[in-house]
C-alpha cells in the first residue's frame, strides 16, 4: 500500500494576520476611520485639536517665570523668542503664589493656616478611613475649635469657653435623660448650650483670659484670603451642613405636620434662591437680624450663609438616599423594636449616607466652586485677588495667566474629589 | 359563653403627652412651633429694632421713586426718570433673557456632546469626556470673567474696522461685526407688505401643526407611513418664500454700518450678555451631557436588540424606543441643570450686564439704602422665577413619563 494521504498531518506554520486586521492599523479602522461620518468626524477633531493647540501650547512655553513687571515679561519673551511673540507670563504666579495661596495673612504667621491644614487632614483621615483607630475620632471633634483659633488667634479660652458649651449640653443631655426621659432631655440639651453661649460665654472667657493670658496674636479677618479662604468656607461649610442636612431630611421625611412644613419650606426657599443673593445676606443684612450692637465677623456671617445654603442641598441628597432604601429596612427596624432614633441611627442612615455619598461628594464639589462667588460681595478669595493684582501698576493688564492658574488649581481639586467618590463608590458596592 | 369586654378606660394624665406615642409626636410638634415662632419672633423684633435705630422704617415706597441710573442693555422703554420698579422689570427682562437663551443652547450643546461622548469614534469621545471635566471642575464664575475677557481683548475696536484699510473686518458676507463692545448682527426691517409674508408663516405653521395629526391619525388607520419630515420642511419654507417674492421683498435686512466711531443699525448684542450667555451654556452643557449620557445608558442594550429584531431602522429605534425610556430619566436631572442656569445667571453681577440682581440688587440697593426691602424682593423674583419653572418642567415630566400599570 502506497502511503498516500490526502489530509495534511502536521500544522502549517501560523501566518501574520493581513494588514488591515491587526495592530495599529486595526485600531485606526475599528475607532477613527468605522465609516465616512465617523471619518469626518475625526479629521474634523483632529482640525479643532491642532487649532486650539498651536494657539495654547506656544504660549504656555513661550514664557518667562522670571520677570518682575508685565513690561519686562513681555520685553524678555520678545528678546528670547522674537518680536511679536505672546507668551505667557507665568512670573506673576511665581511672584504672588504666596498672596494666591494665603492672601493678606501675615508672612510670619504663615505656620498657622499650614499646621491647621494639616490637622485637618489628620481630622480627616478617620472619617474618610475607616481602618484606622476610632479613638481619632475625638481629635476630630474638638478641631473645629482648635482650627479657628489657630486662624484667628486670640484668647485661648473663647474656643475652649465655646466648647464647653456642647459639654454642657452633653451633660444636660444624661442627667435629664436619666430622670425625665428624651423629649425633655433633648430639650434641655438644646437650651442649655444656647443659654451658656448667649448669657455665661462671653464673661466667663474674660474672665479666664484675665486670670490666664493665653493666646496668639490675634489676625483679623480682612487679611484672610486666597485658596486659603476658599478652603476654609468649603471645608466649614460643608462639615457642618452635614449634621444640618441630615435633620432637615429627617423633618422632611417625617409623619409631624409642621415638623415637615417648616423643613420643606426653608429647602425650597434655599434651593429657589442663588448663592450670590444668600451671600448679599451676609454681606449687608445678617447683623440687622441680631440683638442691636451685636457685630460679627464678614467671614463667619458668609460661612453661616453658605452653611445654610449647603444644608438644604445636603438635605434634598439625603432624602434621596432615604427614598433609595427598600420598604423592608424600615420594617426590619420596627419590628426589631427599635424606637425612631435608635433605628435612625442603626439602620436608616449608615445605608442611606452610604447609598448618598456620590452625590454628597457632588455637593461638596459644587460648593467649593461656588466659594468664588464671596468675591462678589468683596472678600479676597483668588477671583478677588487677581482685581488686587492687577491694580498693582506692575501688573497692570494680566489676565490669562492669573484665571489659567486658578482654574488649574480648582480643575485639580474638583476632578481628584469627583475620582474619590467614584473610588469609594465601587468600594462600598456590596451587591453584586 | 364568654363576655367581650372594652378595656378599662384610663383618664387622661399629663404624663402621656410625654410617653404615649400617641400623645407625644403632638407634644414635639407644639414645642417645635413655639420655638419656631419665639426664633422667628426675636428676629423680627431685632431687625424692627435696629431699622428703627438707623431711621429707616420698612416700606417700599422706594420703588415708585425716580432710579436715576441708567440701563444700557433693555428690552422695554427705560430711562433714568423712570421708577425703581421699572428698572427691577427692566432686570427681570434680563434675567430672563440671559436664562431662555442660555437653555436653549445649552440643551442643543449638551444632547449634542452626550450622545458624541458614547461615540464609537475614540478621538470624539475624548475630546468629549475632555470638555466635560473641563468645564464641570472650574467654577462657573471663573469661565464668565474668561468669556467677558475673551471680548475685551481678543476682539477688536470698532473704530479699527474704519477707513480705506481697516485692521479688522465683518464676518460672514460682511454682515456681522464682532468687536469688543459687543456683536452687531443684521436685524430685519418690515416695510408695507411684510405683514402678508408673517401671516403666510404663521398659516404655515398651523398647516404643518395640523398635517402632522393628519399623517399620524393616517398612519394608525392604514399603516403607511408618509415621509412628514419633507412634506413639513416643505410646508414650512416654500408658500412663505414665494409670498415674499411676489410682495417684492417687503423685508429688508439692515446691516451695521460703521458710522463716526461706533457701529450703528441691525442688531447689537452687549458683550456682557455674549459672554454671560456664552459661559452659562458652555457651563450648563457639560453637565447636561452627562446627563444625557447616563440617561442614555439607562436603557437597557435587550431594548434596542429586539426594536431591531421587530426590524426598525436605527432612526426610529431611537425616536420610538430608545429616547422615550431614556427622556423618563434625563428630564428630572435637566430641570434642575435650568433651574441652575437661572439661579448662576446672577453672576451677570460680575461682568455688568443688568440683571435683576444688578439693577434692584445692586444700584437701586446702593442708591436707597434699602437693603432689607430690596433683598425680600429679589429673592421673591428668584423663589417665583424658579418655582415657575420646576411647575412648568413638572407638568412636562408627567406627560412623557412611561405609564406604569
Amino acid at each position: 500500500m502506497s502511503k498516500l494521504s490526502y489530509v495534511r498531518t502536521e500544522m502549517l506554520p501560523e501566518q501574520a494576520p493581513p494588514v488591515a486586521q491587526a495592530g495599529i492599523v486595526k485600531w485606526l479602522r475599528e475607532n477613527l476611520f468605522s465609516s465616512i461620518p465617523n471619518s469626518i468626524l475625526t479629521l474634523a477633531s483632529l482640525a479643532f485639536l491642532y487649532v486650539i493647540l498651536s494657539h495654547v501650547l506656544p504660549w504656555m512655553f513661550q514664557s518667562s517665570w522670571t520677570a518682575n513687571s508685565l513690561s519686562e515679561c513681555r520685553s524678555m519673551i520678545a528678546a528670547a523668542y522674537g518680536e511679536g511673540t505672546h507668551g505667557a507670563c507665568w512670573a506673576v504666579i511665581r511672584e504672588r503664589f504666596l498672596q494666591l495661596v494665603f492672601g493678606f495673612y501675615p508672612a510670619e504667621l504663615y505656620w498657622r493656616p499650614i499646621v491647621a491644614f494639616i490637622l485637618m487632614l489628620v481630622a480627616l483621615a478617620p472619617v474618610l478611613f475607616d481602618k484606622l483607630p476610632r479613638k481619632m475620632l475625638w481629635f476630630s471633634a474638638i478641631f473645629p475649635f482648635l482650627c479657628f483659633w489657630l486662624l484667628w488667634g486670640g484668647s485661648i479660652w473663647v474656643p475652649i469657653v465655646a466648647l464647653a458649651g456642647f459639654v454642657l449640653g452633653g451633660v444636660a443631655y444624661a442627667l435629664i435623660g436619666a430622670k425625665f426621659g428624651n423629649l425633655p432631655a433633648t430639650i434641655a440639651a438644646f437650651l442649655v448650650p444656647v443659654l451658656w453661649w448667649l448669657l455665661l460665654a462671653n464673661p466667663v472667657s474674660n474672665g479666664l483670659h484675665s486670670i490666664i493670658p493665653l493666646g496668639l496674636e490675634a489676625v483679623e479677618s480682612a487679611k484672610f484670603g486666597g485658596f486659603m479662604l476658599s478652603v476654609l468656607i468649603g471645608i466649614t461649610g460643608i462639615v457642618m451642613s452635614l449634621p444640618i442636612g441630615v435633620l432637615l431630611a429627617l423633618g422632611r421625611q417625617s409623619d409631624l405636620l409642621i415638623v415637615k412644613a417648616i423643613c420643606v419650606g426653608f429647602i425650597e426657599f434655599i434651593r429657589g434662591v442663588p448663592l450670590i443673593t444668600l451671600l448679599f445676606v451676609a454681606s449687608v443684612l445678617l447683623n440687622y437680624f441680631l440683638p442691636p450692637g451685636t457685630t460679627f465677623d464678614i467671614i463667619l456671617r458668609v460661612i453661616i450663609m453658605v452653611t445654610l445654603f449647603a444644608s438644604a442641598y445636603m438635605a434634598e441628597v439625603i432624602r434621596g438616599g432615604l427614598a433609595a432604601l427598600p420598604k423592608g429596612q424600615y420594617e426590619g427596624a420596627d419590628s426589631l423594636g427599635l424606637d425612631f432614633w435608635q433605628s435612625t441611627r442603626l439602620i436608616i442612615m449608615p445605608q442611606a449616607l452610604k447609598i448618598s455619598i456620590p452625590s454628597i461628594v457632588s455637593t461638596f464639589i459644587g460648593l467649593f466652586k461656588d466659594t468664588v462667588l464671596v468675591s462678589i460681595i468683596g472678600l479676597l478669595d483668588p477671583i478677588g485677588l487677581t482685581t488686587n493684582i492687577r491694580a498693582d501698576a506692575a501688573w497692570n493688564g494680566i489676565i490669562w495667566e492669573l484665571y489659567g492658574f486658578i482654574a488649574l488649581v480648582f480643575f485639580i481639586f474638583c476632578f481628584s474629589m469627583s475620582r474619590y467618590s467614584m473610588y469609594l463608590e465601587r468600594k462600598l458596592q456590596t451587591s453584586h | 359563653m364568654s363576655v367581650i369586654t372594652d378595656p378599662p378606660q384610663e383618664g387622661f394624665r399629663i404624663s402621656q403627652l410625654l410617653y404615649d406615642t400617641r400623645y407625644r409626636s403632638m407634644t414635639i410638634q407644639i414645642v417645635a412651633l413655639i420655638g419656631f415662632l419665639l426664633a422667628i419672633g426675636w428676629l423680627i423684633n431685632n431687625t424692627l429694632v435696629n431699622l428703627a435705630a438707623l431711621g429707616k422704617p420698612l416700606g417700599f415706597g422706594f420703588l415708585w421713586e425716580p432710579a436715576g441710573y441708567d440701563i444700557n442693555q433693555r428690552l422695554i422703554e427705560y430711562n433714568s426718570q423712570m421708577t425703581n420698579a421699572r428698572a427691577a422689570l427692566v432686570g427681570v427682562l434680563n434675567t430672563l433673557l440671559v436664562a431662555v437663551l442660555g437653555c436653549i443652547t445649552a440643551t442643543i450643546l449638551g444632547v449634542l456632546i452626550g450622545v458624541l461622548r458614547l461615540s464609537k469614534n475614540w478621538l470624539v469621545s475624548r475630546l468629549m469626556t475632555v470638555y466635560i471635566e473641563g468645564f464641570r471642575n472650574v467654577p462657573v464664575l471663573l469661565w464668565i470673567l474668561m468669556a467677558m475677557a475673551i471680548f475685551i481683548e481678543v476682539f477688536p475696536q470698532p473704530r479699527d474696522f474704519r477707513g480705506e484699510d481697516p485692521a479688522a473686518t465683518m464676518k460672514i458676507f460682511e454682515s456681522v461685526a464682532i468687536t469688543n463692545r459687543g456683536v452687531y448682527l443684521p436685524g430685519p426691517i418690515f416695510n408695507a407688505g411684510s405683514g402678508i409674508v408673517i401671516a403666510a408663516f404663521i398659516a404655515s405653521l398651523a398647516a404643518i401643526f395640523f398635517f402632522g395629526k393628519w399623517a399620524k391619525a393616517r398612519q394608525e388607520q392604514t399603516g403607511q407611513i408618509l415621509p412628514t419630515f419633507w412634506i413639513k420642511l416643505a410646508i414650512l419654507i416654500v408658500p412663505s418664500l414665494l409670498i415674499f417674492f411676489i410682495m417684492g421683498k417687503p423685508i429688508d435686512l439692515e446691516i451695521p454700518a460703521i458710522k463716526g466711531f461706533n457701529f450703528a443699525g441691525g442688531i447689537y448684542m452687549r458683550n456682557s450678555l455674549i459672554a454671560l450667555w456664552l459661559a452659562l451654556s458652555l457651563y450648563t452643557a457639560a453637565f447636561i451631557a452627562e446627563t444625557v449620557r447616563s440617561g442614555i445608558m439607562a436603557v437597557s442594550k435587550g431594548q434596542s436588540e429586539a426594536a431591531a429584531a421587530l426590524g426598525l431602522r436605527p432612526g426610529r429605534i431611537m425616536n420610538l424606543v430608545i429616547l422615550p425610556q431614556a427622556l423618563r430619566v434625563i428630564i428630572p436631572p435637566m430641570i434642575s441643570q435650568y433651574l441652575n442656569l437661572t439661579k448662576n445667571s446672577s453672576l451677570a453681577i460680575a461682568v455688568g450686564y443688568m440683571d435683576i440682581t444688578g439693577t434692584l440688587g445692586g444700584i437701586t440697593l446702593n442708591q436707597t439704602g434699602r437693603e432689607m426691602e430690596c433683598l425680600i424682593i429679589l429673592m421673591g423674583i428668584y423663589l417665583v422665577i424658579s418655582l415657575t419653572i420646576s411647575t412648568i418642567m413638572n407638568w412636562y415630566n408627567e406627560r412623557v413619563k412611561l405609564q406604569e400599570r
